[in-house]
């Protein structure tokens, strides 16, 4: 019976499939990333290229309609540069990045707002907004599918460097002058995964599949490599419960995905094994040495 | 001897105030250089210029065919995050950067060659650990890990022995004098003037400006420590442009 209930919905609804393979894609490319925005201190940040988006999405589709293409091409261009102007303005001027962004991102929001009301429109952007991960067709699954694997196949490549750079920026500045090239880059990679993640959860909600399971990964696992491991595992179980719930009862299908990743954080915040509330509760005894 | 290093009237300054000023002289290949002077004396900045993270504003600094990328450098207070999850192995992997780059393998011979840095410094068995469960002093030995496994030809310390007890630095200290032995020029910037007069051959005193650079023994007099003392630390908001032309340079 609960057996059937768990299943049931995939094997019988092809929009259901489509959904999860949706969210199995932006797991394995945004928990990662996820990661990193944590690490590196920069968790809020994705929050802002969030809302930095939004404006060149809202473009897009004023200028083509409700056109995928269009509304990905105009949030990754609006994302881009203001991550890129952001970025540079912090490395030459020492200006911190977190204010860099800020005022980068809000120029950006007010400048969509304003092209949107100059242009009178009463656009319905409330798919943008909260995005409709049971609304996924072939192109869009494809494109999702495409940006993961472009995502993961960079990240490698960046791995060290960006790795190096979150601990040592000096070293790595002395040894090799990738530290501004592949921070620009994961700058990139964090707005095509936001971009990504608007199809199915909406601006305003991508970020939840990359920064959760990042937080959830960091009570279980004292190493990147493990924090990675567990963050994707973690995105895709509440990605798939996130379904199931949403697919059972009348949540809509965004916020039951969150719900469950934040779930998961808080269970994590109070049983993770390294530490966690409880287990800093009941220490064990000291060791010898 | 080669000259591996030449500063020609070389000004660093932060905002246009000079943090290094007319600074003209030759390092040897192979020497053993102790930078000594009170704090604010440009030694940080000295170095900081040496391996291009500060641009001189005149003057300039030639490494002898050295790319900057071929200088293996510690900081005063190295700006690491330590409570990034990263293993002491993979930390001082990292020194290998110049072989393995982005994504070479690391092998048995790497591997071989970060147990045996990691023995140099004495931390043997810390391979697993998180480098934010060291202390003080297994950081710094874990610096010179690094350092040893970048195998550079020109080596700066900027006040290695700092905050760390007496074996320790004794131990840091025979690995940089097993460096000078090997041939490698080798540039430390120091506070403790008997430790310099005790183990470093050649001493740069400066107080922003050069004041004496040669023998250790004819440099670290007690008149040259004393003007080095009183030449530091002015700093005058509504300083005129310097038009000076470099007065000191190097003993020959």
């Amino acid at each position: 019976m609960i057996v059937q209930a768990l299943i049931a919905p995939f094997t019988e609804f092809e929009f259901m499939r489509r959904a999860l393979a949706a969210v199995i894609a932006l797991s394995l490319a945004g928990a990662p990333i996820g990661v990193f925005l944590m690490l590196r201190r920069m968790s809020l940040v994705g929050d802002a290229m969030a809302h930095a988006i939004l404006p060149g999405a809202a473009i897009g589709f004023l200028l083509s309609g409700l056109n995928l293409f269009a509304m990905t091409t105009g949030g990754l261009i609006a994302g881009f540069a203001v991550a890129i102007l952001a970025g540079l303005v912090a490395r030459s001027t020492g200006l911190k990045e977190d204010a860099s962004l800020a005022t980068f991102y809000l120029a950006s929001l007010a400048v969509g707002v304003t092209i949107v009301s100059v242009k009178g429109t009463n656009i319905d952007l409330l798919h943008v907004l909260f995005g409709n991960i049971l609304a996924m067709d072939d192109p869009t699954l494809l494109m999702i599918a495409t940006n993961a694997t472009i995502t993961l196949l960079v990240l490698a490549v960046i791995y060290r460097p960006l790795v190096i750079e979150s601990v040592d920026p000096v070293f790595l500045r002395t040894v090799s002058s990738a530290g501004a090239p592949s921070h620009l880059v994961f700058l990139a990679l964090v707005v095509i995964n936001l971009v990504n993640g608007f199809q199915a959860l909406g601006t305003l909600l991508a970020v939840g599949l990359m920064i959760l399971p990042a937080g959830i990964a960091r009570f279980w696992s004292r190493d990147v490599t493990g924090m990675i491991c567990i963050a994707v595992a973690s995105a895709i179980l509440s990605g798939y419960a996130g379904l199931v719930l949403s697919f059972q009862t009348r949540i809509p299908s965004g916020p039951a995905i969150i719900l469950v990743a934040a779930g998961l954080y808080v269970g994590s915040v109070l049983f993770g094994s390294t530490g966690g509330l409880v287990r800093q509760l009941i220490p064990g005894r000291h060791l010898q040495a | 001897m080669a000259v591996q290093l030449q500063f020609r009237d070389l000004t660093l300054c932060y905002d246009r105030h000079p943090a290094v000023h007319h600074l003209t002289g030759d390092v040897a290949s192979g020497a053993l250089l102790a930078v000594v002077g009170p704090n604010g004396a440009g030694k940080s900045t000295l170095f900081r210029g040496l391996v291009g993270i500060l641009k001189p504003l005149s003057g300039l600094i030639s490494l002898g065919g050295l790319h900057t990328r071929d200088i293996a450098y510690l900081p005063q207070s190295a700006d690491i995050d330590r409570s990034f999850p990263l293993s002491v192995f993979d930390f001082v992997a990292s020194g290998l950067w110049r072989q393995i780059g982005f994504c070479g393998g690391i092998g048995k011979k790497e591997r071989a060659m970060i147990a045996q840095a990691l023995a140099a410094v004495g931390l043997t068995g810390f391979e697993n650990r998180g480098i934010g469960t060291l202390s003080g002093g297994q950081m710094q030995r874990l610096l010179f890990a690094r350092v040893l496994l970048q195998d550079a030809k020109l080596i700066v310390l900027d006040e290695p022995f700092n905050a760390i007890d007496a074996k320790t630095s004794a131990d840091l200290l025979a690995l940089t004098k097993r460096w000078h032995a090997e041939g490698r020029t080798v540039l430390a910037a120091l506070h403790d003037i008997e430790l310099v007069r005790a183990q470093f051959p050649e001493t740069l005193l400066l107080a922003r400006e050069p004041v004496a650079w040669g023998a250790t023994a004819d440099v670290l007099t007690a008149e040259h420590l004393e003007e080095a003392r009183r030449m530091c630390e002015a700093f005058d908001d509504d300083a005129a442009a310097c038009v000076a032309p470099s007065v000191r340079s190097q003993a020959a």
